[in-house]
């Protein structure tokens, strides 16, 4: 017979206090090892969402780059050639303009041997008042494209307008129930309508396209246009716009150039944009995480202590429990002679077995269940081995710290035990 | 071997102080059975709990072999009692999760020895316990409660035995029987302090003196 196999047997003997006793210390070593298990899923996962969005987003993005630079390629981007003493303001708040410049320009500008631009559309346009149908419209003279000579011929971007042919726009021929192939009259000439365009949401609603020279006659500029839309120009970069005026100006001095958003770069603009707005979701989506964990830490750093507090209390009743019902064990065993050392080794090492296994089944306890937990939650489960966890750390903590706790709350009934006056009990026959 | 000598005991309580022993004076030697009778409260348990090392007296001396196990530090007088001193009590105080065997072996945890479990299964077979040897307490009749009680006492080989009631709740026959383990003691060279409010101990002790209100009396 020893302490040890007295130990046991009482253990055996007052199974539940002492399971009681075991489930509070797993509880609380639950509670701490699943706090600790369940941030590390959340890192983890938010490791996962982040990289899966960035991959996500690199892919769209280098996608949508090339997409881009073809489009740039294949586009270039637009100016427009007005008159030197053109007021730009106007021009800007009317989109056409006011001054005109000879047709010949565009001719000069072709035969030049420029190389930066690759298209040229003259055109004649000017706000009017549609005589018969008694409404403002803005008619375009057009004519089509002037090729670049030194460029090689391609298909004309742009296709010319018929002389006897007119172009209405959605809103012209949408309210006046006009059809292609109607025959209509402006300006006392008769068109026969060529094209009726879909809604574009623009000044082009409201205009009509007619033959450049159809159109300086009918406005009475004869030879005149007052603007030259220069398509596809071909260099690309900040320094595109700075070469193409330098080249212009030594052609045409009489004349200024500025830019005209192109498609391309308004494309490039937003896919730009769409990127921006990606990374911006994945920065919100990090946010959110970090809020989230933050909650989490929050709510584990005031629960774990409270639920460890509220363990111990417990083990702390269990043990002056287990004291109050050993009493007369107590008295007799001091009374035949054991010492009050002995007394309390036998106490603590309860006090540490229920430490010891009360960790070591919360651990497991602690982990399962944050994996669980999290697997509900994020929908995605992360193995034990994902978690990057010095596991074997954990386990030595848990099960240390736990019978760190249980001694520590039976530490007090433990005292009691062994400071028993066994007198007092055997008296009390 | 045990010795009182002008020994009293008192307590302080609410109602200012109880004296439980006043001025007790008496020898037990070996090979001698004395029996203290009195009745309920005069004190007999206090007398022997101080006997025992467990109940420091108000005044006086108690010597045990010729020691007064007061003036050893705790740890000396855990030893002395092992030792030297065998308890039996009225109500037996058996723990309640271990055998026969185990019960009468708890007495080695404080004074371990070689051949103990050889000696417990001797003293099994002496007080005709070997078919209830692996039965517990609560599997017992209170005779052979008594009896696991007295066989624990006897393990270590003590000099003296306290008894207090040993035959307190044992019809005539456990009785007779308990009283003869006693007998048989004292008659193998130890020493019985028994104290009892039972008039059939008197047929068996060596000596007897009577006990009232805190005092030995003719």
């Amino acid at each position: 017979m020893t302490i040890w196999s007295l130990l046991i047997r009482e253990i055996l003997h007052r199974k539940l206090n002492f399971a009681l006793a075991v489930l509070s210390v797993m509880v609380a070593s639950g509670c701490l090892i699943g706090s600790i298990a369940l941030l590390r899923i959340h890192d983890v996962r938010t490791d996962q969402i982040l990289e899966q969005k960035e991959a996500e987003l690199q892919k769209s993005t280098v996608q949508l780059n090339d997409e881009t630079r073809k489009a740039m390629l294949k586009l270039g981007f637009n100016v427009v050639i007005l008159p030197k003493d053109q007021n730009l303001s106007d021009w800007y708040a009317e989109d056409f303009a006011s001054k005109y410049m000879p047709e010949d320009y565009v001719h000069k500008l072709a035969d030049s041997g420029i190389v930066s631009v690759r298209h040229f559309l003259p055109s004649l346009q000017q706000k009017i008042e549609w005589p018969e149908q008694k409404r403002k419209i803005i008619l375009m003279g057009a004519r089509g494209e002037v090729p670049n000579l030194h460029k090689s011929l391609v298909k004309p971007m742009v296709e010319p307008v018929l002389p006897g042919t007119i172009i209405l726009g959605y809103e012209l021929h949408r309210s006046l129930g006009i059809k292609v192939g109607d025959k209509v009259t402006l300006m006392g000439k008769d068109f026969t309508v060529d094209t009726c365009h879909k809604e574009r949401g623009n000044k082009d609603d409201i205009t009509a396209w007619i033959h450049l020279p159809e159109a300086q006659e009918l406005l009475d500029k004869p030879g005149q246009i007052n603007a030259i839309l220069a398509l596809e120009c071909l260099c690309i970069g900040e320094e595109a716009l700075p070469i193409i005026r330098k080249e212009i100006a030594a052609i045409l001095p009489g004349t200024q150039v500025i830019e005209r958003g192109s498609e391309a770069i308004a494309r490039a603009e937003a896919r730009m944009k769409v990127a921006e707005q990606g990374l911006a979701l994945i920065e919100r989506e990090k946010h959110n995480r970090e809020g989230l964990r933050a909650v989490r830490e929050r709510l584990a750093s005031i629960l774990t202590p409270v639920v460890v507090t509220a363990c111990a209390i417990w083990i702390a009743v269990l043990g002056f429990t287990n004291v109050r019902a050993r009493r007369e064990e107590i008295g007799i065993l001091r009374a035949i002679g054991i010492r009050s050392r002995h007394i309390l080794v036998m106490f603590l090492s309860r006090h540490v077995i229920v430490g010891t296994l009360g960790g070591a089944i919360g651990f497991a306890a602690g982990v399962l269940s944050a994996v669980y937990f999290s697997a509900a939650r994020e929908g995605t489960r992360i193995g034990i081995t994902d978690m990057g966890l010095s596991w074997i750390g954990l386990f030595v903590l848990s099960v240390v710290g736990a019978a760190a706790l249980a001694v520590i709350a039976g530490w007090i009934p433990t005292m009691i035990a062994t400071r028993q006056d066994p007198a007092d009990v055997l008296r009390e026959e | 071997m045990l010795e009182f000598k002008n020994v009293s005991k008192w307590f302080n309580g609410a109602q200012g102080r109880v004296a439980v022993l006043k001025d007790v004076s008496f020898c037990v030697q070996t090979g001698e059975l004395l029996a203290i009778r009195g009745p309920s409260g005069c004190g007999k348990t206090t007398l022997l709990l101080a006997a025992g090392g467990l109940l420091r007296p108000s005044e006086g001396r108690i010597s045990l072999d010729g020691q007064d196990p007061y003036e050893l530090s705790p740890e000396q007088r855990s030893n002395l009692r092992a030792r030297m001193i065998g308890f039996v009590f009225q109500q037996f105080h058996l723990i309640p999760y271990l055998t026969v065997r185990q019960n009468i072996l708890a007495a080695s945890l404080a004074l371990p020895g070689e051949n103990v479990s050889a000696r417990a299964q001797e003293i099994i077979h002496h007080f005709g316990l070997d078919d209830r040897v692996n039965h517990v307490p609560a599997q017992l009749s209170t005779g052979e409660r008594q009896r696991t009680a007295l066989a624990r006492a006897v393990l270590n080989q003590p000099k003296v035995i306290l008894a207090d009631e040993p035959t307190g709740n044992l019809d005539e026959e456990n009785a007779r029987t308990v009283f003869g383990y006693l007998r048989q003691y004292v008659n193998d060279g130890g020493c019985v302090l028994l104290v009892t409010h039972d008039d059939r101990a008197t047929a068996h002790a060596t000596r007897t003196l009577q006990m009232r209100q805190a005092q030995l009396v003719d």
